[in-house]
């Protein structure tokens, strides 16, 4: 059993330093073309990841979490700002598993 | 007794600039706070969690690890994966800032750097300044701890349905961050997709599919980002963090 506090903490943790280690110490621009390309790529990545299949996973029915993929992909592709395309994939799945 | 008077402008700007930040945050930290419930957290745990990393995926993450039991290196990794992107955000705000700043105030911005805070405050003319940070952190970073913590408390009452439903706001905050570059950078659509069918390969290949989610993101998020970095390295001149 893990204690709770260390988890938060180590969340904590290198979060800050992931934020601060450019402000402080390493001043100069990352010149190393791999390195910048890999920094680059990750968060891309790991948010499609994160989100496929998850997403379809998360509600009752994949059915709905499908549709609030579509809705959303095709919101956010067409720039809707962050908050909207979220209420839109929100508005998807009520509207769907309320009428399924 | 002029430069005091800009600072305190410079403060309630910011803390203009942050609150519709603060009411998106809200609405958005509310779903990770039913991701903390899963992940058995109290609210207080939860509001802590919220205020000290400020982080949507990174905190999604986290939870994710929180709730499969992680080790504290597997927790570790997985919120330095999905919190990479700040180092970048960090990279860039250094470049902008005043080389004499004291370093208590780089520490003490530094915190602060959401994507959101980063972004207006990139897009400020001149020095970024640390006082217009912390105005705009002021009125932005408490909702974001007490929508995670109502969040937890929701997710108990909330009827099956409407918690489904929000669960999905946040992954809806997910794709309006990697999809809209993607009409721009094809690169970068494919790297998506590939993303997403890999993902859903993994899930249900036999070894693969065993692990937990937060170790798949890990080693998913680092094999993939390797080979599109090999195969496609970015050009020396191109923005790396563009706000």
């Amino acid at each position: 059993m893990h204690n709770i506090y260390i988890y938060i903490f180590i969340m904590f943790l290198i979060t800050y330093i992931i934020r601060t280690l450019p402000l402080t110490l390493f001043r100069k621009p990352i010149t190393n073309g791999f390195f910048q390309s890999f920094l680059y790529y990750v968060p891309y990545v790991t948010l499609a990841v994160m989100t496929f299949p998850a997403m379809v996973q998360a509600t009752q029915s994949p059915i709905s979490g499908f549709a609030a993929l579509v809705v959303g992909g095709v919101a956010a592709w067409l720039g809707l700002p962050m908050f909207q395309v979220a209420l839109l994939c929100c508005g998807t799945v009520l509207g769907l598993e309320f009428f399924l | 007794m002029n430069e005091v008077k800009k600072q305190k402008h410079l403060f309630l700007l910011g803390l203009r600039h942050g609150f519709p930040i603060g009411i998106g945050y809200f609405a958005v930290s509310f779903s990770l706070g039913i991701a903390a419930h899963q992940a058995k957290l109290t609210p207080f745990q939860g509001f802590l969690a919220s205020l000290l990393e400020i982080a949507s995926a990174g905190e999604y993450a986290g939870f994710t690890a929180i709730a499969a039991q992680a080790t504290y290196l597997e927790l570790g990794l997985a919120t330095l994966i999905a919190n990479a992107r700040y180092l970048l955000m960090s990279f860039a705000l250094s470049q902008r800032l005043h080389p004499h700043l004291s370093l208590g105030h780089r520490l003490g911005m530094g915190f602060f750097i959401t994507d959101e805070i980063f972004g207006i405050t990139i897009a400020q003319p001149g020095f970024a300044n640390p006082v217009y940070v912390y105005g705009a952190a002021c009125s932005s970073v408490p909702f974001w701890a007490l929508g995670t913590a109502l969040g937890i408390i929701m997710g108990n009452l909330l009827p099956l349905p409407v918690v489904s439903a929000l669960s999905v706001s946040l992954y809806g905050m997910f794709l309006a961050i990697i999809i809209p570059p993607t009409r721009k950078n094809k690169v970068l659509g494919v790297l998506v997709v590939m993303s997403c069918l890999t993902s859903a390969l993994a899930s249900r290949l036999p070894y693969l599919s065993q692990l937990s989610a937060s170790t798949r993101i890990i080693l998913l998020t680092i094999v993939i980002a390797v080979i599109a970095a090999i195969v496609k390295p970015i050009e020396k001149k191109e923005e790396v963090y563009d706000a």
